[in-house]
């Protein structure tokens, strides 16, 4: 039995459809992140499985239970990290955590705990007085200081510098170490692929794709090739010696329109070692999920956002893959944030 | 039993360090009492300080139990605070537990100090054993209608409000001024607010000669039974 299941959830405010008969599954001991924008429905989502949130349809069951009526038992077994807030400015942090450790039975040592997020130091500060890097490292710890089986944990690291993402990652990854099943939302492509076994794409209320990063970048595969090198190559010379379409998408950035087998790779690279040119850098065949993703989410809203007077957030995708090529060429590389 | 005295410990800690709260329930009362049991201005036949000691112990209840519960536990759902205790076992019966035991412990040490300083200044009261009903009832109502202002207002409307509420109801509630100096409609509307029983049970109870008019008391009841019905009604946890 899979630790979260989540079965054609829908969630309403008011006319606005947020989350749109989403399902999907969290393996139990795994790390299983919701990847998407912001209105994606992520938190929507997570928040009904807190039970915080009446669904308008849709069935889903934590650990087996109803997250609504058996929240009581449920509190007891599954850690929140709340997307942000959640502490007084007044409140020390080590007070903070202490406070929430006697509301457990099996607590772990919140000093202990403190060390391993990083905050050995700050015990005396008051949330008014630490920084955000440091208040979602907090925000982290409570959630986790009453041992949970399961931990929600909604956007973990944004707002966080570079060295505490980094440390929040270790925190995270080392939970699946314990056999503690993760359910965390990011709009943050690189931790998805860092960090979880499964991802699941929201976009505009609806599961675009799922699967683990690997089978995602994977079977996204397509027959292009890409690379950089100096802007300005004379493309029409070098389709003509590959024998396919070759664009300069942006300017240094070029996408080669076949599959990437070694045969057509070498005949690149020949051609440049004949004019004496620098590659820069060359992917074929497997995507990163950055490219997944903004194929199938970035494609809309940039359509949106391009022509204002009749697009529409909500419009129908229109995901034909040169879209997602025009996307790049325009150069204006859609930050999924 | 732990998780409660937990959350009970974390209030009071809190309560403490927030000086804004202290002056509220322990400044202004201090003040009002010194100040109008040395300054002659009250239109009080007799020693004011006989008049002044139960209207500003019953002021002290209203500060604490009304207005500093509601911006307190406003803020708190705007912090995301009752939010996030909403993930744990602490659960609501203890959360709103921790908060009346916090409530009580404050009124006690407000009632030691001002009682206390009402003693230095003559007072000479008469205690009877129905001034802890009035107490409790008039905690009860208060804390009721302090929730209810948390639990819809924003929290920068929960702070005019409740400071506005306060000062509209420590004028025409005979805390400080009587009641029989209000227009006749104000001295009646007065009577049927919580504040305006109140001060009249915590003066029947403590002054020797007087008793407390029954529908005081039916008064302070209703508002006692209504506040926290209200409250569980209106109060929303984020």
């Amino acid at each position: 039995m899979a630790a979260v299941e989540v079965d054609g959830l829908t969630v309403r405010y008011g006319g606005v459809t947020a989350v749109d008969a989403v399902s999907f599954e969290a393996e139990a001991g795994q790390i299983t992140a919701l990847l998407g924008p912001n209105g994606a429905g992520k938190t929507s989502t997570v928040e009904v499985l807190e039970g915080f949130r009446r669904p308008a349809g849709g069935r889903t069951a934590v650990l087996g239970l109803e997250p609504r009526a058996d929240h009581a038992a449920l509190t007891r077994r599954v850690g929140v990290m709340l997307q942000s807030g959640g502490v007084g400015p007044g409140v020390r942090v080590l007070e903070a955590l202490r406070h929430a450790a006697e509301l457990y039975d099996d607590p772990f040592d919140p000093a202990a705990l403190l060390e391993r997020v990083g905050l050995t130091g700050t015990e005396r500060r008051t949330w008014r007085q630490i920084s955000g890097g440091e208040r979602r490292r907090l925000a982290l710890a409570l959630a986790l200081v009453g041992r949970p089986q399961l931990a929600f944990l909604d956007e973990p690291s944004s707002g966080v510098d570079p060295q505490g993402r980094l440390a929040i990652r270790e925190v995270v990854s080392g939970l699946r170490d314990d056999g503690v099943t993760v359910l965390l939302t990011t709009h943050d492509l690189d931790e998805a692929e860092k960090l979880a076994d499964h991802v699941v794409i929201l976009d505009h209320g609806t599961v675009v794709a799922a699967g683990s990063p690997v089978a995602l970048m994977t079977g996204a595969a397509v027959d292009e090739v890409r690379f950089a090198a100096p802007a300005g190559l004379d493309t029409a010379a070098l389709a003509a010696r590959l024998g396919v379409p070759v664009r300069e998408v942006s300017a240094g950035e070029y996408l080669v329109a076949g599959a990437g087998t070694p045969t057509l790779v070498a005949a690149l690279t020949a051609w440049l070692a004949e004019h004496d040119l620098p590659l820069g850098d060359l992917r074929a065949g497997r995507q990163r999920l950055e490219d997944v993703f903004l194929r199938l989410v970035a494609d809309r809203t940039t359509t949106a956002e391009a022509t204002p007077p009749t697009g529409r957030p909500g419009a129908p995708a229109t995901t034909e893959p040169p879209a997602g090529r025009r996307t790049r060429a325009s150069g204006r590389r859609r930050d999924p944030s | 039993m732990r998780p409660l005295l937990a959350h009970l410990r974390l209030e009071l800690a809190l309560l403490a360090r927030n000086g804004e709260s202290l002056l509220l329930t322990l400044g202004v009362p201090l003040l009002l009492l010194l100040f109008f049991a040395n300054v002659d201005v009250l239109p009080i036949d007799g020693e004011p300080i006989a008049f002044l000691a139960p209207g500003v112990l019953a002021l002290a209840m209203l500060s604490t139990a009304l207005v500093n519960l509601a911006i307190s536990t406003a803020f708190e759902r705007e912090y995301g605070v009752l939010k996030r205790l909403g993930t744990t076992p602490l659960g609501r019966p203890r959360l709103l537990g921790a908060k009346t035991l916090a409530v009580l412990v404050v009124e006690v040490v407000q009632l030691m100090v001002l009682w206390s300083l009402a003693l230095a200044l003559g007072w000479e009261p008469s205690p009877e054993p129905a001034f802890l009903a009035a107490f409790v009832l008039g905690t009860v109502a208060f804390a009721g209608l302090g929730l209810c202002l948390a639990g819809s207002l924003k929290a920068l409307t929960t702070l005019a409000a409740a400071n506005g509420l306060y000062l509209v109801l420590l004028l025409l509630s005979g805390m400080v001024i009587p009641l029989d100096e209000l227009p006749a409609p104000v001295r009646t509307l007065a009577r049927l607010l919580p504040s305006g029983a109140l001060t009249e049970a915590v003066r029947g109870t403590l002054t020797a000669g007087t008793s407390v008019p029954g529908r005081a008391w039916a008064v302070l009841t209703a508002w006692a039974v209504a506040g926290p019905v209200l409250a569980t009604r209106l109060f929303r946890w984020e």
